[in-house]
């Protein structure tokens, strides 16, 4: 008997332990998440933790010390240059191991080894639009680069020197809570962040849309609402610029105009994990000229997903090369945007389009031939294997044409319900030694060493800013762009031949480039490159509203001071807004209107036109034009259930000003009444109210409640108790201060470039990816106020200055 | 006595073991300690039950202290959906200490199956 109640007794207690130590019955293994020596607890770091330490790791080459300021900025000094790639490695898995990781593992689609078979759709996407396959490609390149293959050897070793170092109760949170660990960082998974870069800026297509929208509307309206250049625009390069004319361009197909432009099928098609098209930013170089200084002052606020851990990581890296500052990708080598003793770079997205989808006719089911040039190719096949937590395996074959991967066919098919298969020529899929750019540009003294570093860069295509302390400043649209005739990868293209592939790339030396204009600064912020005067076909995405902002404020600035900057970056002025309030007050008919909307129209009327966060007639505007812009399109947009792509914002805008009451979509299509420019502002004012009084009543009229800027834990809604909601900031689409609900400045940077350099930044963040730090979200109320911190760019000798908090040594 | 100075061994063997061994090593502290010190199998349990609640609220009530409860603010909205440091403690000291409960019981009553000379 009593052998009997011990054994009752020990195995309750087993079966506690199983339950508390597993995902079986609870949703979380909560004795082992809560114990204090094991699980989150040991995640919760003391707020006057040291970071100071002594190490002496396997595979440095001499002497490395890091200094961190107050803000945990570290300040690395390295006797040899690679051992600053060691240490770099090393602090990025310290502060942000598991971001790294996780956004290694999401680009290469291995998802569902973590959160199990929900993310089977989303691993099939990115295998399948070939980002793994983009990565060898790459890392093969830079690895034939004996520098780059050292670098690259270092960093990893640097990671994988802090991922051996760990116990089970180091690991962090995420770790923890998603029950795994982490693996061996390898140079492929390095190569995989530059392809999550290439991914967000310039994975955003919509050519099977478009074929829809060509389809539905017909060529001529097709034009009006997707037109190539919009009538306001402010182009990057300054227009009058002469461009060098090419002594040919690229012709179309014979029958490209019936074949192509009035191709009846029609795809059916949805996109899904698209990178948001509003990835975009700001940068600007003044020349000396216009400062008040008389040394150039260089600008950049590049406008991601805003996210916790943040995306950049702040950093100073010197060693006897070079000494630069800035920011960093957790993930990848190298300072990303900042600063030298010499010279400051930065980047906007060029919102060009490189990548384009071909239909393919396979043979037969086995999809192993394919037609092109009058005969059966062989495809090649990958076997994407991809492992599945609690699940079985999956296994998903993609076959590659001479274009790039297949991306849909038969057995992906769940979007496209054509049956067809498409296959996707990518820029980001050929080889190059991307990251000999950084390499470069980090040890750059002038624009000639920054010349020669942009031209290792292929994709995505980017503003690359400059300013140097000779007292230059310059910019290139620098990516290897296809050549195309006009038209060209608008629409899915048929691939059976060799007719509609990319007539090879625009010569570098014809991207788009400014270098020290006469107006004395030079700007971008993701408009179009250049207008009629530059000779090739670029189709892309383009921002119109925030470049006119820019440059009419630059134009009108002298004797420039980093004071101005600051008021500059955060400034919250709606230039779209400035164009299109005339408009609907003067079609707005008043007598018509009762309380609430009354007083909606006064806020309105009185408005100062600024984004502030206490505006609440941002809010009304914002959410009528919203309401006008689906009334006049939404009638000829969705006569169907086929997806389409939605007209750039300038769109109607434009056209109504244009053409005011005769513009050619005012009519809703679907009534036998034939409505007109009054009635839709009218209307549309009215449904807006309806959205406005609701806001109203939950006290969220102010800009800043209802725009509720919230940066989300990269886990999303996932881990919304990691996220910042509710963050009071202006601005938003369209305005220089481009923060939107979750979207915006992930980096606002003001370099001047004197002797010592002056620099001021600030990122929605902090340094410590662990949501247990004081250092997880430390600059975000700063960041929000449109404050700046002054940059510490250490110099030797100052080591014993009283910004150093704490040493970190590392020796071999 | 022989009560505190159970939950005393209790909680000290535990943090020992934890050293290098998985969380659920505080039920084998609490087994050992029972066996060691024999109480009857109620006490026992009582025992095991406050030498690793104690344990266990002490330790994350002194992390979280020094954090501020940053992380104990973020992680009981995680677990509790509700922003209560001070109750994820409580609950973390729950079930250490039903997990230390058991062992202590499966403790003294292999003490009594198996030693029952030893009975005191």
């Amino acid at each position: 008997m009593r052998t009997v109640l011990f054994l009752i007794s020990a195995a309750a207690t087993i079966a506690l332990i199983v339950l508390l130590d597993s995902r079986k019955v609870l949703p979380a293994p909560l004795g082992r998440l809560l114990s204090p020596q094991e699980g989150v607890w040991q995640n919760a770091e003391p707020i006057n933790t040291s970071f100071s330490g002594d190490l002496s790791l396997q595979g440095l080459k001499g002497k490395v010390e890091v200094f961190f300021d107050e803000r945990l900025v570290p300040h690395v000094r390295a006797e040899k240059e690679v051992d600053a790639y060691f240490v770099q490695g090393y602090l990025h898995a310290r502060f942000r191991l598991w971001q790294m990781e996780f956004q290694a593992m999401a680009t290469a689609g291995r998802l569902s080894e973590i959160v199990g078979e929900k993310a089977i759709h989303y691993d099939r996407t990115q295998r399948r639009i070939g980002l793994t396959y983009a990565a060898e490609n790459a890392l093969r390149e830079m690895e034939k680069d004996q520098q780059m293959k050292a670098g690259l050897d270092a960093y990893t070793s640097g990671v994988n020197s802090y991922i051996h170092s760990l116990s089970t109760s180091d690991l962090p949170l995420e770790y923890k809570l998603l029950g795994y660990q982490p693996e061996e960082w390898d140079n492929l998974k390095t190569a995989l962040f530059t392809k999550a870069l290439t991914n967000t800026l310039s994975g955003f297509d919509r050519d099977f849309e478009q074929t829809n929208a060509l389809r539905l509307l017909g060529e001529d309206n097709f034009r009006a609402l997707f037109p190539e250049i919009p009538d306001s625009l402010d182009p990057v390069i300054p227009k009058g610029t002469l461009f060098k004319q090419p002594d040919s361009l690229p012709t179309p197909p014979q029958f490209a105009d019936s074949l192509y432009l009035h191709h009846g099928d029609s795809v059916w098609f949805s996109g899904e994990y698209k990178p948001d098209p509003s990835n975009g930013s700001n940068n600007w170089a003044i020349s000396g000229r216009k400062t008040k200084s008389g040394k150039p002052i260089l600008c950049n606020d590049p406008h991601l997903s805003l996210t916790l851990p943040s995306i950049w990581y702040e950093m100073q890296i010197s060693c006897p090369g070079y000494n630069a500052y800035g920011v960093t990708f957790p993930g990848i080598p190298g300072i990303v945007i900042g600063f030298n003793d010499h010279i400051a770079f930065g980047f906007t997205n060029s919102g060009r389009d490189v990548k384009d989808y071909y239909e393919i006719r396979f043979r037969d089911e086995s999809r192993s031939q394919y037609w092109f040039n009058k005969e059966w190719k062989n495809a090649d096949k990958r076997i994407e294997h991809i492992r599945v937590k609690g699940k079985a395996d999956v296994l998903d074959t993609v076959a590659y044409s001479i274009f790039g991967p297949v991306t849909y066919d038969q057995s992906f098919s769940d979007k496209l319900h054509d049956g067809k298969a498409y296959s996707l020529r990518w820029v980001a899929h050929d080889p190059s030694n991307i990251l000999r750019m950084w390499f470069q540009l980090n040890r750059a003294k002038n624009y000639d060493d920054y010349l020669q570093a942009i031209k290792y860069f292929n994709v995505p295509g980017q503003n690359m800013i400059f300013a140097s302390k000779d007292g230059d400043i310059a910019l290139w649209q620098q990516a290897n762009f296809p050549l195309r005739w006009k038209d060209q990868g608008h629409f899915v293209m048929p691939g059976s031949d060799s007719s509609y592939m990319w007539k090879g790339f625009i010569p570098q030396e014809e991207n788009p480039h400014v270098i020290n204009p006469e107006q004395g600064f030079i700007s971008s912020a993701n408009q179009r490159a250049a207008d009629t005067a530059y000779p090739y076909f670029i189709p892309g995405s383009y921002e119109v509203y925030r470049p006119i902002a820019i440059n009419r404020r630059l134009r009108a600035m002298e004797n420039i001071t980093p004071d101005d900057m600051k008021k500059l970056q955060t400034d919250n002025y709606n230039v779209f807004a400035e164009f299109a309030r005339p408009l609907l007050l003067k079609y707005i008919d008043e007598s018509k209107l009762e309380e609430p909307e009354k007083s909606f129209l006064k806020l309105i009327k009185d408005w100062n036109l600024r984004n502030d966060p206490g505006e609440k007639a941002a809010t009304c505007f914002v959410n009528w034009w919203d309401s006008l812009e689906s009334a006049v399109l939404y009638d000829e947009l969705h006569k169907s259930a086929l997806p389409i792509s939605e007209p750039d914002h300038f769109v109607v805008l434009e056209g109504l000003l244009r053409d005011s009451t005769d513009y050619r979509f005012i009519d809703d299509i679907r009534t036998p009444k034939k409505e007109t420019l009054s009635d839709i502002v009218n209307v549309s004012f009215q449904k807006a109210a309806i959205g406005l009084r609701e806001l109203e009543s939950e006290g969220r009229l102010e800009w800043a409640k209802a725009k509720n800027t919230t940066i989300y834990h990269l886990l999303k809604t996932n881990a919304i108790p990691f996220a910042r909601a509710g963050v009071m900031n202006g601005g938003g689409k369209g305005i220089i201060n481009a923060t939107q609900h979750d979207h915006g400045p992930s980096w606002r940077m003001i370099v001047h470039m004197t002797s010592p350099t002056e620099a001021y930044a600030v990122y929605p963040g902090g340094q410590s990816g662990n949501p247990g730090s004081l250092y997880y979200d430390n600059f975000i109320d700063t960041w929000a106020k449109g404050d700046y911190y002054p940059l510490w760019f250490m110099q030797p000798g100052e080591e014993k200055d009283l910004r150093v908090k704490w040493t970190l040594n590392f020796k071999p | 006595m022989k009560f505190l100075v159970s939950i005393f061994l209790t909680a000290v063997l535990a943090y020992s073991l934890g050293l290098y061994m998985p969380w659920w090593s505080i039920a084998l502290a609490a087994c050992a300690v029972s066996v060691m010190l024999y109480q009857s199998p109620g006490f026992s349990a009582l025992t095991g039950f406050l030498g690793i609640f104690l344990f266990w609220c002490i330790m994350s009530w002194i992390r979280s202290k020094a954090n501020q409860d940053i992380l104990a603010h973020r992680i009981s909205l995680f677990i509790l959906k509700k922003d209560e440091p001070g109750l994820l403690i409580m609950v973390t000291g729950l079930l250490g200490g039903l997990t230390g409960a058991l062992g202590a019981l499966t403790g003294s009553l292999a003490r009594r199956a198996f030693f029952p000379l030893n009975k005191h």
